[in-house]
């Protein structure tokens, strides 16, 4: 068995006729990340910290981090972070917000946190018009604690608490947050955006700019849902997990831009 | 032509890249990183256009692009 080694320094360095055209963004920490192979966090890590750079925000921007797998997203950002109690990210970074008003705050939450024990605060926070950017990774799963069922499980989903399937009588149905965000009076920017493929991740990254742009403009409560592929749970290969996204995901969480106030 | 570069060290082998890359060139290497998992590799025809960086989880590839990509046509 050969063993890989990191590229020479030579290696990464442009040649007289190149350019460099894809580098990791300054603001994403430099260190291998916990998350499994072909999980999708590590592409919305990277897409946040390419619009925290592109923003020229980073050094005043603050990450209130949450639980379940993303616990641990303050590790790969190199801006100020804050980890918040199970699903009360969208309330913590309220006081953060308020307190330091020149501040960029964003949370970064999954289903379990944001939509099942934090959906009041997160709600609320939203309907109140905070000036902060909620970014929600919709993987209908808990993934950190092993696959049991999320409020997003689709219907017929089997996981470790539904080993028969989300039935819609007795489980309900999956939870359409973006939808539920758009209807409040607060939120000035709602979109949702999938990471199966390069054309869908390229649109994620422009839904994250919008949705700090409205903080920025002080227009209201940015949110963006990202539908996110975990393998691990899902029992299958990162391939086969971007093909569920596409085919069972997306025609039950429609993409789009559901509320978007920056052009008014 | 344009390349990419892997940081081997940061792959966890998921081939995101592989089905990524629009003129599939990255391929399973055989060779593995000190974490145990398979890298890959790239050979010739890279266009530049960084598909496979876009769908890294880890931020494992850089892609440089040739400046003078018109005068060869198709890199």
């Amino acid at each position: 068995m050969n063993s890989s080694s990191m590229p020479t320094p030579d290696a990464l360095r442009p040649r007289d006729d190149e350019r460099l055209v894809f580098d990791a963004p300054a603001s994403q920490a430099d260190r291998p990340t916990h998350y499994c192979p072909g999980c999708h966090h590590g592409i919305a890590h990277r897409l946040v910290a390419e619009v925290l750079d592109e923003l020229n925000v980073a050094d005043r921007t603050i990450l209130v981090a949450s639980v379940g797998c993303s616990a641990f997203s303050y590790d790969y950002f190199t801006v100020d972070a804050l980890e918040a109690q199970h699903g009360r990210a969208c309330a913590v970074a309220t006081g953060v917000r308020r307190a330091n008003p020149g501040s960029v705050v964003f949370t970064y939450q999954g289903d379990g946190d944001m939509a099942a024990i934090g959906l009041a605060e997160s709600v609320h926070a939203a309907n109140r018009g905070e000036l902060i950017t909620a970014i929600f990774i919709n993987n209908t799963v808990y993934g950190m604690t092993g696959g049991q069922m999320a409020p997003t499980t689709l219907i017929g989903q089997k996981t470790t608490t539904t080993p028969e399937g989300r039935h819609l009588l007795g489980e309900g149905g999956p939870l359409r947050m973006t939808e539920l965000m758009a209807g409040l009076d607060g939120v000035a920017y709602a979109e949702r955006c999938a990471l199966d493929s390069v054309k869908h991740v390229r649109a994620a990254k422009k839904a994250l700019r919008n949705a700090f742009e409205v903080q920025l403009r002080g227009l209201g409560f940015g949110f963006v849902e990202l539908l996110s592929g975990c393998p691990t749970n899902w029992h299958m290969t990162p391939q086969a997990a971007n093909r569920r996204i596409s085919e069972e995901m997306i025609p039950v969480f429609p993409l789009g831009v559901t509320k978007n106030l920056l052009d008014k | 032509m344009s390349r990419i570069v892997f940081l081997e060290e940061r792959c966890k082998g998921c081939r995101l890249c592989v089905d990524a890359c629009p003129v599939g060139i990255i391929s399973p290497s055989g060779r593995f990183n000190h974490q145990g998992y398979e890298v890959m590799t790239a050979g010739d025809g890279c266009t530049g256009c960084a598909s496979c960086a876009t769908m890294c989880p880890d931020t494992a590839i850089r892609v440089f692009r040739t400046v003078r990509a018109a005068e060869g046509g198709k890199a």
